[in-house]
């Protein structure tokens, strides 16, 4: 429907002939700004990215006072008192070690909440680069690269994390690598197409003929018109870096114990739910179900206001 | 063209379509704004009626609205619409659709993609008469019937075919078949040629006109294009910012327009072969309205030369000019002594220079596509004097475009192709050429808002430009960077805004200063006013020649628009197929005898004088460049096709007249003999 | 056409070999001592020795590559560490298993997510809309092993209406095989759900404002066949090629899904080889899994040609 529309659009429509003065905008820099406060004003208007935030501030908040909340020291344990039921003395129970679990599902975000954005940044960092490079230069690079993508996809994530786990070693830092390696190229793969549509613009062309370099081109005329799809790439691949980080944990070849992971707490305890003891794995279950939809509904947000 | 208004009195039944005091509003950010001012109009039956105005007057939104389908966001505030006498507006969704299904049809722009991708030809026609008869008995071979009245040669296997198998002009026929299948008493047009090709365009607009006359249908027929209304139409109106300002008889607006508006509207287009270097273009200062935006008593007012108080006080009444003839301004009676906004033109010297700035010979350019190898320029050759234009014209997939890329070394030519500036062969891409090359050859693109970075102010583009082409800095070049705004007409108090703020004609100044930012020796010129408005097409053409008479700059100006090209060219070539067919100065190119395809391509365009030559009419389709014809690649199409010479052997690019190169094996004095009458059309 | 498909084939076949080298390089390469990995920092060195000569981890990387290789080609996918049996009697029983469950999920998702997404579509921006898309969103960004988890608490658990497991009793009918598989299949439907509702939504909204729906609208079809007829049979193409894609997706899923509900699946056989850092079941297992995915896409491909015209009469001009 968009044909009879009419032009409908936010922009001021300065005067076209030179002979009519008295124009109707202002100087530029301040219009940066207007567009920044459009956004952010469609953004706060969002039930979706309202909910999401006040979600991942909650964990966010736990994640760093988490030991000032927490009733008590997530890591104590205390062997007499395992695995005893929700009471007024542990609100969730505790686990096979007597360790509290209200107190370990408060301060769980933490590792996660550190790893997901490290590993998610370095891929968005990596995906950019290559997305750009191959959007702008095609041909053989692109072809390769392209190829090999596939072949990357092909394999579900958890099990490229399996395959590096036992290549590697369990540990954090393979955790961040195994994500960065995965999600990079599919990061590659949405800055490629955005890349792809922003070179038919003749502005690339112009850029080309006042001699500009490559690299100026890429980084200096096309990354800034992609930055929209990146910040939502960013924010969508964090949900999925959650996803993957908690279910690795949750196999055992994520975040390593003692730390009071979710993932972790429910691998080490999901075997005694048919022996009735479901509130170690319940919380925790509730606590990263609670963390991935609130960072969807952030980034569900975030895409709706800049897809406008 | 015959300009028949309807007597009321003989008139028994109800008009075709009736909008009486109508006001639309789209809803947009939680604010109504008004598009449709109460527009009051009424089309007779058998009438044809065209509304014109430019981007933003809502004669899109007055069409959807007569088939009451607006955007979601779309609401009648008030008035009514009649169709065939019946109230629209108070009708439920079924008595709508049953209007849709047997009075009101509509065509519009863009034909492949009104037509399902996913569904054969023939079912969609067919589904027409299924619906109109409740069973589908029959309905397939009244399909056929349809596609062979809308001239398709072949119906039957048109329509086991899916409309990406067809082309633009052939899908426009089907949504026509289809829009008429039912026989409607009222056909809608909105924009039906816009994009198809001049020859395809002439075609369609017969055959618009031969079937209007056989079902008897009454048309609005909505084009911001004056030369297809005075073809197309009987009366006329003019719409500005929802106000219908002007309606009569199409000749007798035409010859008499007695709005501001209109007659600024018919004074920006180049008509009647009239040159840069005898008159300017006349503009109509400031810019059209946005949607929904204050205005005075009288819309025009804050644009018009004419205004007074009494304008910005008391809203026009309709006056009656003549008979049918009624203009909404109060000076109506002196409407055409609305002062000039431009001067005399500027003296655009003779270059003292002989020897070319740009000379190209032997281009060729191929194209590799899944094996095919696809010749998208042939052996084509020029030469460009400073401060000269060449004026480019053809039809889709003539190479064009290709040729322009080539030229600035955005895209390479094949081997061989020898493209030299000042006498020095440039190297085939850009970064392989001088910076002083560089420089030396700049292009105006053809869509602004693609051309310039949209997260960029105007400050930093036009800087970027100079430090890049002239290796200036600091003061030196901001003193620059004022001076070229200056000398494109661009407002330095604008400089610091970003592309998105400005209106069309604002963006398309910015593009032109930056391609002068190196003080250019060439300008290729690719469509640069064909995404414009006709009035700012006007203010841009002035400026580009404005340019030419102060800098010596050549240019290579592509277009479609005949009447541009001709205004603006010194001499013009002609391409088809890649290859180029005619290459002389502009008049003698214009004038008999010409090359046949260019004797075809300008009978087709129509023109606001109404005084039509006699179309020639070409028969098939333009062929692929993957598959040219043999021998002369027109000789498919021509209307003078000699025999089979044509077909086996490529005429030379030879000189008939001095200065007038042609590809054709007829001289000149046969073709100036043979030109006194028109072709007998081909079998 | 053929061309398509072609081509298609081929790019899926140079895919299947950079994948074989991945996996190759990421379980004999990377790891180094292949052997020594396998058997631990106590194992004897020529306990380690053997092992490597009996995997033929000592010979030269490009000889073991080849070896394998021209294993695969003559059906023998080696012979897993751990049991001493054949991979091939390892994996392919376990592959039909979890075809199983995921068949039973797609016969559950494909139908629900389209119908949520088109229904989401036609009320786009309004209640039912939200509900949808929120919902199948949130569904979807919830791991799978919360999902079991949460599930067997109550169905299995609490409500006691279904069983906690996938494996039913040896020798039970059809339908009580499916009665065990119905909760993990849901957890798959519930992560599913999202992807393919979105993508219904988003090829119908786009096709709902198409210049064709246009059209159709003003030919005065009722607005009933104009869905059916116009909008949905291009809508539903884009979503074919996605519903393929989730499978490689899926198997991924499976991993956590068949350790919760202990299902003699390829996810856990996946999950034990690499426990048990059992190589050779693993490389193979990888590969299979990739097979699948491209055997998967494939097909999409091929129906998204047998429905797309465009693609199926491929133009003339």
């Amino acid at each position: 429907m968009s044909s009879f529309g009419e032009p409908i659009g936010s922009s001021v429509t300065a005067a076209d002939s030179p002979a009519v003065a008295e124009p109707t905008v202002g100087p530029g820099p301040d219009e940066a700004k207007v567009i920044r406060r459009e956004h952010l004003a469609l953004l706060l208007r969002s039930k979706t990215f309202i909910a999401g935030a006040l979600i991942l501030g909650f964990w966010i908040v736990c994640a760093i006072f988490g030991n000032l909340i927490a009733p008590d020291d997530p890591l104590r344990t205390n062997p007499v008192a395992a695995l005893q039921a929700p009471s007024s003395a542990h609100l969730f129970g505790t686990d096979t070690l007597g360790r509290d679990v209200l107190s370990r599902v408060l301060v769980g975000a933490r590792d996660i909440l550190i790893v997901a954005p490290l590993a998610t940044l370095l891929a968005t960092a990596m995906g950019t680069l290559l997305g750009l490079v191959t959007g702008y230069f095609r041909g053989f690079v692109d072809d390769s690269l392209g190829r090999l993508i596939d072949a990357i996809l092909a394999v579900p994530v958890v099990i490229v994390g399996l395959l590096s786990m036992v290549a590697l070693g369990p540990s954090t830092v393979t955790v961040i690598f195994v994500i960065a390696v995965v999600f990079t190229p599919v990061i590659a793969r949405t800055v490629r197409a955005a890349v792809l549509s922003e070179v038919q613009y003749e502005y690339v062309a112009a850029a080309r003929l006042r001699n500009e370099r490559a690299p100026y081109i890429l980084f200096g005329e096309i990354l800034p018109n992609v930055m929209g799809p990146v910040l939502v790439e960013f924010t969508v691949r964090l949900g999925y870096a959650i996803f993957t980080i908690a279910t690795l944990s949750f196999l055992g070849f994520g975040i390593q114990p003692p730390a009071p992971d979710w993932g972790l707490q429910i691998y080490q305890h999901y075997g005694l739910i048919s022996g009735g003891y479901w509130w170690p794995v319940l919380f925790p279950a509730l606590a990263i179900a609670s963390l991935v939809i609130g960072v969807n509904l952030l980034s569900d947000g975030i895409s709706q206001a800049f897809e406008r | 063209m015959s300009a028949t208004a309807p007597e009321p009195t003989a008139v028994q039944t109800a008009p075709a379509l009736e909008l009486r005091d109508l006001e639309v509003a789209y809803r947009v950010r939680g604010v109504w704004r008004e598009v449709l001012r109460g527009v009051t109009l009424s089309i007779a039956r058998n009438e044809a009626y065209g509304l014109v105005g430019e981007s933003g007057c809502g004669k899109s939104t007055a069409a959807f609205a007569a088939l009451r389908y607006l955007p979601r966001n779309g609401r009648v505030m008030s008035g009514s619409i009649l169709v065939d006498g019946e109230d629209l507006l108070s009708m439920n969704e079924s008595q709508v659709r049953q209007l849709r299904v047997s009075k009101v049809s509509m065509v519009y722009q863009n034909p492949t993609a009104a037509l399902n991708p996913s569904i054969r030809i023939g079912d969609q026609v067919a589904e027409v008469y299924a619906l109109a008869d409740g069973g589908s008995d029959g309905s397939d071979e009244r399909a056929r019937e349809m596609l062979s009245k809308v001239q398709i040669a072949d119906p039957a296997s048109v329509m086991r075919r899916y409309p990406h198998q067809l082309s633009g002009g052939m899908n426009q026929r089907v949504v026509i078949a289809m829009a008429l299948a039912t026989n409607p008493s009222l056909l809608i047009l909105d924009e039906p040629t816009t994009g198809l090709d001049a020859t395809v365009e002439g075609e369609v607009l017969d055959l618009i006109k031969t079937l209007r006359e056989e079902f008897e249908t009454s048309l609005l027929f909505i084009t911001h294009n004056l030369g297809v209304m005075a073809k197309m139409c009987e009366r006329m109106g003019v719409l500005y910012a929802g106000r219908l300002v002007e309606e009569g008889p199409v000749a007798d607006v035409f010859d008499r327009p007695s709005h501001p508006y209109t007659v600024g509207l018919l004074r920006c287009i180049p008509r009647g072969g009239v040159r840069k270097d005898k008159e300017t273009l006349d503009t109509i200062p400031g810019f059209l309205p946005q949607l929904g935006a204050d205005l005075p008593a009288c819309v025009f007012a804050d644009r018009c030369g004419l205004a007074e108080d009494i304008c910005r006080q008391q809203e026009p009444p309709f006056h009656r000019v003549s008979e049918g003839h009624c203009s909404r301004c109060h000076f109506y009676d002196r409407a055409h002594t609305l002062p000039r906004t431009t001067g005399a033109p500027p003296v655009l010297g003779e270059s003292a220079r002989q020897e070319p700035v740009l000379q190209a010979r032997g281009v060729q350019k191929t194209f590799h596509q899944e094996g095919h190898a696809i010749h998208a320029l042939n052996d084509v050759e020029f030469a460009l004097k400073e401060g000269e234009t060449l004026g480019l014209v053809g039809e889709s997939g003539s190479g064009k475009t290709t040729l322009a890329r080539l030229l600035i070394g955005l895209s390479p030519p094949d081997e061989g192709s020898v493209v030299e500036l000042d006498g020095a062969q440039l190297a085939p891409t850009v970064s392989k050429r001088e910076r002083d090359q560089v420089r030396a050859l700049q292009i105006v693109f053809q869509n602004p808002d693609s051309a310039l970075n949209r997260r960029f102010s105007i400050h930093r583009i036009l800087g970027r430009a100079l430090t890049m082409l002239t290796g200036q800095r600091g003061e030196e070049r901001e003193e620059h960077l004022r001076q070229l705004a200056h000398s494109v007409r661009f407002d330095v108090r604008l400089i610091g805004a970003r592309p998105a703020q400005l209106s069309g004609g604002l963006k398309q100044r910015v593009a032109i200063a930056r391609a002068f930012a190196g003080d250019p020796r060439i300008v290729v010129c690719d469509e640069p006013t064909s995404a414009l408005d006709v009035s700012v097409q006007a203010a841009i053409l002035n400026l580009l020649v404005e340019l030419q008479a102060k800098q010596k700059v050549a240019y290579l100006f592509i277009s479609h628009d005949l009447g541009v090209v001709r205004y603006l060219s010194d001499r013009i070539a002609v391409l088809y197929l890649g290859r180029l067919m005619e290459l002389g100065p502009a008049d003698q190119v214009f004038e008999s005898p010409q090359h046949p395809y260019t004797e075809a391509l300008a009978s087709a365009v129509p023109t606001a004088e109404g005084t039509e030559r006699e179309r020639i009419r070409l028969v098939g389709e333009i062929p692929s460049a993957a598959s040219p014809p043999s021998g002369c690649v027109f000789h498919t199409r021509c209307p003078r096709y000699i025999g089979d010479v044509c077909k086996t052997e490529e005429p030379e690019l030879k000189e008939v007249e001095p200065g007038h190169f042609w590809r054709c094996h007829y001289s000149a004095e046969q073709l100036r003999e043979l030109q006194k009458t028109p072709p007998k059309p081909r079998v | 056409m053929t061309r398509f498909i072609a081509k298609r084939l081929g790019l899926g076949l140079i895919t299947l070999w950079l994948l074989s080298v991945l996996v190759f390089f990421g379980t004999q390469v990377l790891p180094g001592d292949v052997a020594r990995r396998i058997l631990g920092p106590f194992a004897s060195p020529s306990a380690v020795t053997a092992l490597n000569k009996q995997l033929g981890t000592d010979k030269s990387v490009f000889v073991q590559y080849l070896n394998w290789i021209t294993g695969l080609f003559h059906g023998d996918l080696g012979t897993s560490v751990a049991t001493r049996t054949s991979v091939s009697s390892i994996v392919f029983p376990a592959l039909w298993h979890s075809a199983k469950l995921a068949i039973l999920a797609f016969i559950i998702v494909v139908p629900l997510g389209i119908l949520g997404g088109v229904l989401a579509a036609l009320y786009e921006g309004r209640f039912r809309d939200r509900l949808i898309s929120v919902g199948g969103l949130s569904a979807t960004t919830v791991p799978e092993f919360v999902w079991s988890v949460v599930f067997i608490l109550v169905f299995a658990l609490w409500l006691g209406i279904l069983p906690s497991t996938a494996t039913a009793p040896p020798g039970s009918g059809f339908l009580t095989q499916i009665e065990y598989l119905v909760l993990p299949a849901l957890c798959l439907v519930f992560v599913l759900f999202g992807y393919i509702a979105r993508m219904a939504r988003a090829g119908t909204i786009e096709s709902l404002e198409a210049d064709y729906t246009r059209t159709a609208v003003i030919k005065g079809l009722p607005y009933r066949t104009v869905v059916r007829r116009h909008v949905l049979r291009n809508s539903l193409l884009p979503t074919i090629a996605v519903v393929a894609t989730q499978a490689g997706y899926l198997i991924g899923g499976l991993v956590a899904i068949e350790l919760v509900f202990n299902y003699q699946g390829i996810g856990q056989v996946l999950y034990r080889a690499a426990i048990q850092k059992d190589f050779p079941v693993l490389q193979s297992a990888v590969l299979i899994v990739g097979v699948v995915y491209l055997v998967a896409t494939l097909l999409a491909d091929l129906a998204y040609s047998l429905l797309n015209p465009r693609i199926r009469f491929e133009s003339s001009s």
